[in-house]
């Protein structure tokens, strides 16, 4: 590293040089993902609060009934598969989301390595290969969340104070005020939080088109240079961050 | 960084390799994380160890895909140092759920 053009070392934070040997735009990069971290923080730990202030399901596990009364198992309310009605798949569904945006990552991290050889076809390749991801990933989740909305066959009977009487109803699915899975803030939460992550992937996929169209038309050939995928790509492989922890803190704890 | 495999043919193909084999232990890791979701019984040593294992994928997909591992020393601190304000305030945010639930 010494070995670059630098006469003076003491100097390297005096302008004219790279003292972090990375350019503007991804130092700017860099520093956005930091501040996007505290937000992502911000909802999960308001998300451990939230839990912490419920009382925890304390029976079996096989046993487990949904209630307001106490914080859901998650392997118990994400157990659906796209037409496997009526089957118990805990967490498969969202295990295949996992396994999609992880390889949708590595397909971003390869188009990143072709582009500091300037292979523009492997580069438009890669890219197709991590929009489709994200793609997928995305339609995932748009059914994952009518199932949550819409809810069970046969939902949940709920006993709720209406002036000053017990009143039972039965509820279907969860909207932010009503939840048969749980306490209505479970639901809150479960929208917020991969609601704002699902964002971030529908901005992740715009950006990795754009990325896509500016290389097939030989923008960076022109530019000579392949930097812009790796800004991207950086925002993409933080999106793939977020979701490791909301998986872990979300579905897995 | 570019201008650093450029003129080296054999470069492009090792960090190829580097970047399957994150993939692979990143694919594990998450299979390891099934296996114990539906054999551990909840409590506070099967949260820890899914917090680990979140922590271990974490610096995989920082260090390797988003390359930090390999930036100065500086970029590096820059990143990680302000993640201690989440910690603080996860620390904080927990012991007052736990307040609220008490109090409830």
């Amino acid at each position: 590293m010494a070995a670059t053009a630098q006469p003076n070392v003491k100097n390297v934070w005096l302008g004219g040089v790279e003292p972090m040997k990375a350019s503007y735009g991804k130092l700017m990069m860099w520093f956005f993902l930091v501040s996007d971290t505290f937000t992502f923080s911000a909802l999960l730990v308001s998300y451990g609060l939230v839990r912490f202030s419920y009382p925890a399901y304390a029976g079996k596990v096989a046993d487990f009934v949904s209630s307001p009364a106490y914080w859901p198992i998650p392997e118990k309310v994400f157990d659906a598969l796209p037409f496997m009605h009526g089957l118990h798949a805990p967490l498969v569904f969202v295990g295949i989301m996992t396994f999609i945006l992880i390889l949708s990552s590595v397909t971003m991290v390869l188009a990143v390595e072709a582009g500091h050889r300037m292979d523009r076809a492997a580069v438009e390749k890669y890219m197709l290969w991590t929009i489709l991801g994200g793609a997928t990933f995305l339609g995932c989740q748009a059914w994952e969340w009518t199932h949550f909305i819409h809810g069970t066959d046969n939902g949940t009977v709920i006993k709720e104070l209406v002036d000053g009487s017990w009143v039972s109803k039965t509820v279907f699915g969860a909207n932010l005020t009503q939840n048969q899975y749980g306490p209505p803030a479970f639901a809150d939460l479960f929208f917020f939080i991969t609601g704002f992550h699902g964002t971030h992937v529908f901005s992740g996929v715009v950006l990795n088109y754009l990325i896509f169209y500016r290389t097939s038309t030989g923008f960076y050939d022109r530019r000579g240079s392949y930097e812009m995928v790796e800004k991207v790509g950086l925002y993409w492989h933080f999106v793939d961050l977020v979701w490791v922890f909301v998986f872990t803190f979300f579905y897995l704890v | 960084m570019a201008h650093v495999h450029e003129h080296d043919e054999n470069a492009g193909a090792e960090q190829r390799k580097a970047i399957w084999r994150t993939f692979w232990i990143l694919l594990i890791l998450t299979a390891l994380e099934f296996l114990i979701a539906f054999t551990l019984t909840a409590g506070t040593l099967k949260t820890a160890i899914f917090v680990g294992m979140t922590i271990v994928k974490a610096f995989y997909i920082v260090g390797e895909f988003m390359h930090l591992k390999h930036e100065v020393k500086s970029l590096i601190w820059a990143t990680l140092l302000p993640c201690i304000f989440v910690v603080w305030l996860l620390i904080a945010l927990m012991t007052e759920g736990g307040s609220i639930f008490d109090l409830r």
